[in-house]
């Protein structure tokens, strides 16, 4: 029932994921963040089997910020998408990630990418992407109206109605998406979008 | 140099790479930069657009079966190449791990390797040997050439120790020390890929042994960018390098004939 999806626009790329931890029946948190800020220009949202998701990107991550020390040169988006996917193709026939990703970066020299990588250690370079049964919906809505060059208020505009697609259409949707942004100026969370709030409990 | 400050004491600490002398030096890195000291020397230079290596030649025959293979010069992968002096059949081991571990880079990244983590990694390994495992050094000295899209054109120079660093222009092998004093005289920072090929040529025919400079004792190879931006390696023909050496007044017109 996860939802993650993103597009690239005119010199930035966006992905949104939802924010449920559900286990079985039970939602243990609405307020998880899915999108991890992998180094200073690049996001990793992904989605899975939480504790896969977590370890798996971690990883990434850390292998990331390593080859940054050793070597004082960040990774671009496409060597990091390719490492990425070399890591779940190693494990895949042994000890797989059920892990599904949409990296997005942005590097000076190339502008905003989007990489789509699934659970198998597929890799696609792409516009737009999605994962999970939102993106039924998603990439049919991305379908209708993205086109290239979009602005970030174009962009989160398709995003919204992409969300409220899914709100509306799919039978146990999320209720919360967060919503993160890179550009020139560096991989950032843009905005939440909530319509169920963790209530909190009164004091005795 | 250093051969002729040994003392007896030496002996004892010389046998085996993995330890130090009282002095504090490794004797077995020591001597393999001797071995190379005796071999046929390289020279490498950091032009504007390209850079340039050349070598010379100790294997010269009649006999020899001239075929595409050299002796000097070796492609590690499509945007790196070096030169080599020292004992050939160790430096054929360590090209080859360099060429694996370009390769596994690339296939991990879908990028060529950044030269400088080439280098290093080639020297990580060869700094292996001179700490563990009981096995002697390689005899040989790298010259690494290549282009990268973070430092475009670099040349780097490594020895048996595993050390390396970044060079305008460096000599190895026999009579390193009077061609890099030459080169550190004449070299400019703003040479090009021509006026480098001019200095190489110059600084081994006053360097070399021999007494005329004929293109069956050279080998001249360069990295530079195409038109369409792609790095080539292209190591010259032995007549389009008579034609160089004829020009640039390095060598005598054949005279002899063979």
């Amino acid at each position: 029932m996860e939802c993650v999806f993103g597009l690239v626009g005119n010199d930035f790329a966006v992905v949104a994921a939802d924010t449920s931890a559900v286990h079985s029946i039970l939602v243990h948190k609405s307020n998880e963040d899915k999108i991890m800020i992998l180094d200073s220009h690049k996001l990793i949202a992904a989605s899975g089997e939480s504790g896969d998701r977590v370890q798996f990107t971690e990883y990434i991550q850390k292998n990331v910020a390593l080859y940054q020390f050793r070597n004082g040169i960040p990774l671009t988006t496409a060597a990091a998408a390719n490492f990425t996917r070399g890591e779940l193709a190693t494990a895949l026939r042994k000890n797989p990630y059920f892990v599904n990703i949409l990296l997005a970066g942005y590097d000076k020299e190339t502008g905003p990418s989007l990489y789509y990588i699934d659970y198998i250690a597929t890799l696609h370079k792409v516009d737009k992407g999605a994962f999970g049964y939102g993106s039924y919906f998603s990439l049919a809505m991305m379908d209708r109206h993205y086109h290239s060059g979009m602005t970030v208020e174009e962009a989160i505009d398709l995003v919204d109605k992409c969300i409220m697609e899914i709100r509306s259409r799919l039978v146990v949707a999320p209720p919360n998406f967060v919503i993160k942004i890179v550009d020139k100026d560096g991989a950032r969370e843009y905005a939440w979008r909530e319509s169920v709030k963790d209530a909190t409990v009164a004091s005795a | 140099n250093c051969g002729s400050a040994l003392t007896k004491m030496s002996r004892r600490y010389d046998s085996r790479t993995t330890i130090f002398s009282p002095e504090g030096r490794l004797y077995q890195v020591e001597y393999a930069m001797e071995a190379i000291g005796n071999a046929g020397s390289a020279i490498g230079i950091l032009s504007k657009d390209g850079v340039v290596l050349v070598g010379e030649k100790k294997v010269t025959s009649k006999l020899l079966q001239t075929s595409t293979s050299t002796e000097k010069m070796y492609k590690i992968d499509d945007h790196v190449a070096c030169a080599v002096a020292g004992i050939m059949s160790d430096a054929n081991i360590l090209i080859n791990t360099a060429r694996v571990q370009a390769q596994r880079y690339t296939y991990a990244y879908q990028e060529p390797m950044p030269v400088e983590q080439l280098v290093q990694s080639l020297c990580d390994t060869k700094q292996g040997y001179t700490q563990f495992g009981g096995l002697r050094p390689f005899g040989v000295s790298f010259l690494f050439a290549g282009w990268d899209k973070n430092y475009g054109f670099q040349l780097y120079m490594s020895d048996p120790s595993g050390n390396y660093s970044g060079w305008k222009a460096a000599a190895i092998g026999a009579n390193n020390q009077a061609a890099q004093s030459m080169l550190k005289q004449d070299y400019k920072d703003e040479i090009t890929r021509e006026e480098a090929v001019q200095l190489a040529l110059k600084v081994l025919s006053k360097t070399m042994d021999s007494t005329s400079l004929t293109s069956e004792k050279l080998e001249l190879a360069e990295v530079f960018l195409t038109p369409s931006g792609n790095v080539k390696y292209q190591v010259c023909s032995s007549d389009s390098l008579s034609k160089l050496l004829l020009k640039f007044g390095v060598t005598q017109p054949a005279a002899e004939t063979s």
